[in-house]
């Protein structure tokens, strides 16, 4: 909402400057977002009119112009506007004005003395407009200032208006906001009423109240529909940011945002009697002002006459029944469309008016017989013509009214967390143009019917303390009793995972919830994917199933900045469809490529592996505390990962994720140039944990027994380690596998193992017997459960 | 002492003195105190000795020997040193050469910012909750007040999904979902991503937000005013100008945004707008199931992603989410 400063000033006195004006209206409510100084540095421009105007000898785009600005003899300039011709009123800067950087020099331009300069919109700050003199009316009197003339200078502050405060929509309302903030009154001009001095007028049926429960029109004769607008009026629209059309629809313009009141004006003669308020048939459809057709339904309330509809009620009217320059009947219309009704249609049909946006926040319903009188008065002051009779159609039943709201002044304080004295409440409903009546609790305030956002204690309660100051209501600290809950310790927090990748080396990344839905197929993940209805753009239709696709797409992208080494984690939800609702899993997802470490001068520079990222992984799973058989990594995984590269990761039944070196075939889809290894992990199933319970140590030393064994190439450590915690169940402690190794001399699908196996005892110290006998064990139990053999037997090489 | 014996002593502590070695040195020792040094034999020959001469005779003896084991003391101790000299001599590193295995990345800015601001929120006891980011109509809008076809609904540019639900535009939903599951008194923060179908450089289609929501029997709008002034120091570590505005929430009334002095580089002060807030309103409470006359409570939602603009400097809301390393690699 745009307003006019100077149009305020005359509406309210504001005791105090632009700035703090400013200041008080966002402190208020009345958000200010900008403010435009309009006609500043207008000293020494006046209103000119061209006596004269002459082709300058020596140049062919040049004229010759003796311009009058009421002092003695008219004044020689030379001028360049294609529009500079004799009659015409335009601005002139004399000499010694400032227009922008110029001070305005006598000077000789191709030999003949200019004494001042002839201005555009442009020059002078009002608009774009650089293509010729801006074109004063032909009554503006010659030799006033422009600013005068103008109403200069003058500030356009436009505020940010929140959807409660519809009321604001119009001069007249700000001004009574404006006044009830300075414990003034405003001074809102009396609207006479216009008397009829013909008797047609056109009859109006409410077909459906409650949507329209009043309506006026007026039928004005023998209007002259190319009448100009005034300058005034032109000035006030372009404040506002409206173009002058025709006096007509200036007017209903203008009476809009003066009163706040939207209005509509038809080329009578286009309408066949009477004048209906109905909701659309469906299937029916309008051709709008905008020359746009559009389908209506039941949804829909429109104006119709007795054959069809001809305006969109409350957003926009239609294209046949508009006014243009032949016409010269017009039916005024003004009216009060419930929010209800209005609310959400413009939005459907694609449109935001200044009517819809008005009539779906509310607009006063006592208003529209002011507006038609108002309309009447300016539009048969420009464009003659006379009047009919006001008809207005009411139903009173449907038409919203104010309901007494009552606030406590307990309720007040326990509210603001302060005492306002009661004086001080009650003027402030009362500046408000609340009707209010003290009781014994406190008061009973009826709001005013321009303020659809009164309906209960607290509405009142902020407009107590908005008025009053939200900056006076005192700074405190709530006094409630704190109860810290429970701190759950069998969970791993996710802060923690966070910080243990970021210290492996992997940046943070965040990346959008939505992607395309092509990537998703390329990584063949789609099948549960859940589209948008109304997405931004292609590339952000669709929601992710995984954090991996995105992830990828960005080390791609940080690749293609030549950082060769990237290492990116993502905590965040994949999103899928579910049976009855969507289901939202939260995900810790992590993407590596180039070298496994940083380049080093001592250190060589080797290729990541699956075993630097299965390295990261399992010291996510080890802040988990879990004995290391409770996660297990098994081969194979989905066709996005290399089949040969890949795991599955268990904890129990429950699958925590994969890990893994990215399948070629997607590698070459993505277009990616160096092979990539991923892992993602349910966070739920991986942050389980258990409060540790302190075990007692052992006093008796510990020893260590190596073995060195050979097995099939395809048998998993996993289950060679499983093998030897079954067969050493109480003294083994830990298993170092240290060494392992293939080769021709093993001969082929043959690898050896070398594994330290640490063993102890609760209640004494091991013998080298019972150590012997814990191999033995193990052995024999490899022997038939993996098939391995103890190296150096049956002539294995002994390496 | 014989002649002889002194000869040798003298000719011995020369030597120690002399010795560069400690293997030189150990081979003087032997010569002298080992089994069969020359001290030794002289103490192994006192046995022959008329008795009466013994006595003085062995101390002479052991006197030299003393001083022999001493001068040897005095003169390992010197090689020894020496030793070290040589070896630390020779054992120097360039310690400006880069360490091993030094490489460490750091957590996202608005990460960074929204566990912070989590901090400060739980040590004023607000619990962390969460909640779903596809929301249903009621969780978002119409059990926070918004009524179907409201016009501050379109102040949320909303994602849709064909079967009618949405992406949360707010979370203000776990408000609801709080406030439905707990009973008060109630301290909550909800941390989390929201969706708004706009972008510029100052709008994301996915942001990220702080919802806070404290219900009691006696908060009011003052105690808001304390709990939000309270945060933005100890967030921004400074003390600000703020300012609280009436504005405009269905599910807030009296309702506010807040907006904290910022001073720019040339010494002005520009206000920005940091986040929403308000006494949570009677009807959104008896949605909740609770009483409005008994309980009464304040909310607010703040941006997460402005408030890592702000305090560190980021210009760029959108930058937040391009995952370029080098701008990620700032914010150790």
């Amino acid at each position: 909402m745009k307003l006019s400063e100077n149009w305020l000033r005359e509406l309210v006195e504001i005791p105090v400057g632009r700035v703090e004006l400013a200041h008080r209206l966002t402190m208020s409510g009345l958000e200010v977002e900008d403010i435009q100084i309009l006609g500043q540095g207008l000293d020494g421009v006046f209103v000119a009119e061209i006596v004269a105007a002459e082709k300058h000898p020596d140049a062919d785009k040049l004229r010759v112009c003796k311009v009058d600005i009421g002092r003695g003899q008219p004044l020689q300039i030379v001028c360049g506007a294609p529009n500079a011709r004799v009659g015409l009123k335009a601005p002139l800067a004399t000499v010694g004005a400032r227009i922008g950087e110029i001070t305005i020099k006598p000077a000789k331009l191709r030999g003949i003395e200019s004494n001042g300069m002839l201005c555009s919109g442009r020059e002078l700050g009002f608009d774009n407009d650089a293509d010729g003199l801006m074109e004063l009316p032909a009554d503006a009197p010659v030799g006033e200032t422009l600013a005068g003339f103008l109403s200069l200078p003058d500030a356009i502050i436009e505020i940010g208006l929140t959807p409660n405060r519809s009321d604001c929509l119009g001069m007249h309302g700000v001004a009574r906001e404006v006044a009830a903030e300075f414990g003034v009154v405003a001074r809102i001009p009396e609207i006479p009423a216009q008397p009829a001095t013909h008797a047609d007028s056109l009859d109006v049926q409410l077909a459906s109240p409650q949507d329209c429960p009043r309506y006026c029109g007026r039928l004005l004769r023998g209007i002259n529909a190319r009448a100009a607008s005034p300058q005034w009026l032109k000035e006030r629209l372009r404040r506002f940011g409206i173009r002058s059309i025709s006096a007509v629809v200036d007017v209903t313009a203008y009476v809009m945002i003066e009163t706040g009141q939207p209005m509509h004006a038809f080329d009578a003669s286009t309408l066949v009697g009477p004048v209906r308020v109905r909701r659309a048939s469906k299937g029916e459809s309008l051709k709008l002002l905008d020359e746009r057709m559009v389908d209506l339904d039941e949804g829909f309330l429109v104006i119709a006459d007795s054959s069809k509809a001809v305006a969109l009620a409350g957003i926009m009217g239609g294209h046949e029944t508009r006014v243009t320059e032949a016409t010269t009947d017009v039916f005024l219309e003004a009216a009060y469309f419930a929010p209800s009704s209005i609310s959400g249609r413009a939005r459907r049909l694609g449109l935001h008016t200044d009517a819809s946006h008005r009539f779906e926040r509310g607009v006063d319903p006592t208003l529209p017989r002011q507006a038609i009188e108002r309309a009447t008065a300016l539009l048969i002051g420009i464009a003659g013509g006379s009047a009919g009779p006001v008809v207005e159609a009411v139903c009173a039943e449907h038409l919203p009214s104010r309901t007494a709201v009552p606030l406590r002044r307990a309720r007040l304080q326990r509210i603001l967390g302060v005492a306002i004295a009661d004086t001080e409440v009650g003027r402030i409903l009362e500046s408000l143009d609340m009707q209010v009546s003290k009781t014994a609790e406190g008061w009973i305030a009826v709001p005013p019917s321009a303020r659809f956002d009164i309906v209960i204690e607290e509405d009142l309660i902020e407009e107590v303390a908005r008025i009053h100051g939200y900056e006076r209501i005192p700074v405190q600290a709530p006094r409630g009793e704190i109860t810290p809950a429970a701190i759950p310790e069998n969970r791993v927090a996710i802060a923690a995972l966070r910080l243990q990748l970021a210290a492996r080396g992997y940046a943070e990344a965040i990346s959008y919830a939505f992607v395309a839905a092509d990537l998703l197929k390329a990584w063949g993940i789609d099948e549960s994917a859940i589209t948008l209805a109304n997405p931004l753009s292609a590339e952000l239709a669709v929601m992710r199933t995984s954090l991996l696709p995105g992830l990828v797409s960005a080390l791609d992208a940080n690749r293609k900045r030549q950082q060769s080494r990237v290492r990116l984690f993502e905590c965040g939800r994949s999103y899928h469809a579910g049976e009855s609702t969507p289901i939202e899993v939260e995900r810790l997802a992590g993407v590596a490529v180039g070298d496994a470490g940083l380049e080093q001068w001592g250190e060589p520079c080797r290729p990541i592996d699956f075993f630097d990222l299965k390295g990261d992984v399992e010291s996510l799973i080890r802040l988990t505390g879990s004995a290391a058989e409770e996660f297990r990594f098994e081969a194979g995984a989905p066709a996005w990962l290399h089949p040969g590269r890949s795991a599955t990761i268990w904890r129990g039944t429950q699958r925590v994720g994969y890990l893994g070196a990215l399948n070629p075939r997607l590698q070459k889809t993505l277009d990616l140039d160096a092979d990539v290894f991923v892992f993602e992990l349910e966070v739920a199933v991986l942050v389980q944990r258990h409060v540790p319970v302190a075990a007692k140590l052992s006093r008796f030393p510990s020893v260590r027994r190596d073995i060195s064994i050979v097995l099939a190439d395809d048998v998993p450590y996993a289950e060679v380690e499983a093998t030897i915690r079954r067969a050493i169940p109480e003294r083994l402690v830990e298993i170092v596998l240290f060494d392992r190794f293939t080769g021709p001399h093993l001969g082929k699908g043959v690898k050896s193992l070398a594994m330290g196996l640490i063993l102890q005892d609760g209640s004494r110290t091991l013998t080298d017997q019972d150590a012997d006998n814990c191999v033995n064990l193990a052995v024999s139990a490899l022997a038939t459960g993996c098939k391995a053999k103890l190296r150096g037997q049956d002539g294995a090489d002994e390496g | 002492m014989t002649q002889s014996l002194q000869t040798r002593i003298d000719a011995a502590l020369a030597a120690i003195g002399a010795a560069s070695t400690l293997e030189a040195l150990d081979a003087e020792r032997v010569a002298v105190v080992g089994k069969s040094g020359f001290v030794t034999d002289q103490l192994k020959q006192l046995g022959k000795l008329p008795a009466e001469d013994r006595k003085v005779a062995g101390e002479q003896i052991n006197i030299a020997k003393n001083s022999v084991l001493e001068a040897i003391q005095v003169r390992r101790a010197v090689l020894e040193e020496a030793a070290f000299e040589t070896r630390l001599s020779g054992e120097r590193v360039d310690v400006t050469l880069p360490g091993r295995d030094s490489d460490r990345a750091n957590l996202h800015p608005v990460t960074r910012a929204m566990e912070r601001i989590c901090e400060i929120f739980a040590r004023l006891g607000y619990d962390r909750v969460d909640g779903p980011e596809i929301e249903d109509d009621w969780h978002n809008f119409e059990a926070l007040n918004f009524a179907p076809d409201h016009p501050a609904r379109t102040m949320h540019d909303t994602f849709w999904f064909p079967d009618g639900r949405l992406l949360r535009t707010h979370t203000s939903p776990v408000q609801i979902r709080g406030m439905s599951q707990r009973k008060p008194p109630i301290r909550i923060i909800a941390p989390g991503k929201v969706y708004r179908s706009d972008s510029d450089q100052t709008h994301s289609p996915m942001f990220h937000q702080v919802e806070g929501l404290l219900i009691d029997e006696t908060s009011s709008f003052a105690d808001l005013k304390g709990t939000l002034a309270a945060f933005v120091r100890s967030f921004f570590e400074r003390d600000f100008e703020m300012r609280l505005r009436p504005s405009f929430f269905p599910f807030t009334e009296p309702s506010a945004e807040m907006d904290i002095g910022w001073s720019t580089e040339n010494g002005e002060t520009r206000w920005l707008e940091v986040l929403g807030c308000g006494m949570v309103h009677p009807n959104v409470l008896r949605n909740c199931g609770i009483d409005p006359e008994r309980f009464s409570g304040f909310a607010f939602g703040l941006g997460v992603d402005r408030f890592a603009m702000l305090r560190y400097g980021a210009e760029d809301l959108r930058a937040f989410f391009e995952n370029d390393l080098r701008f990620l690699r700032q914010f150790a």
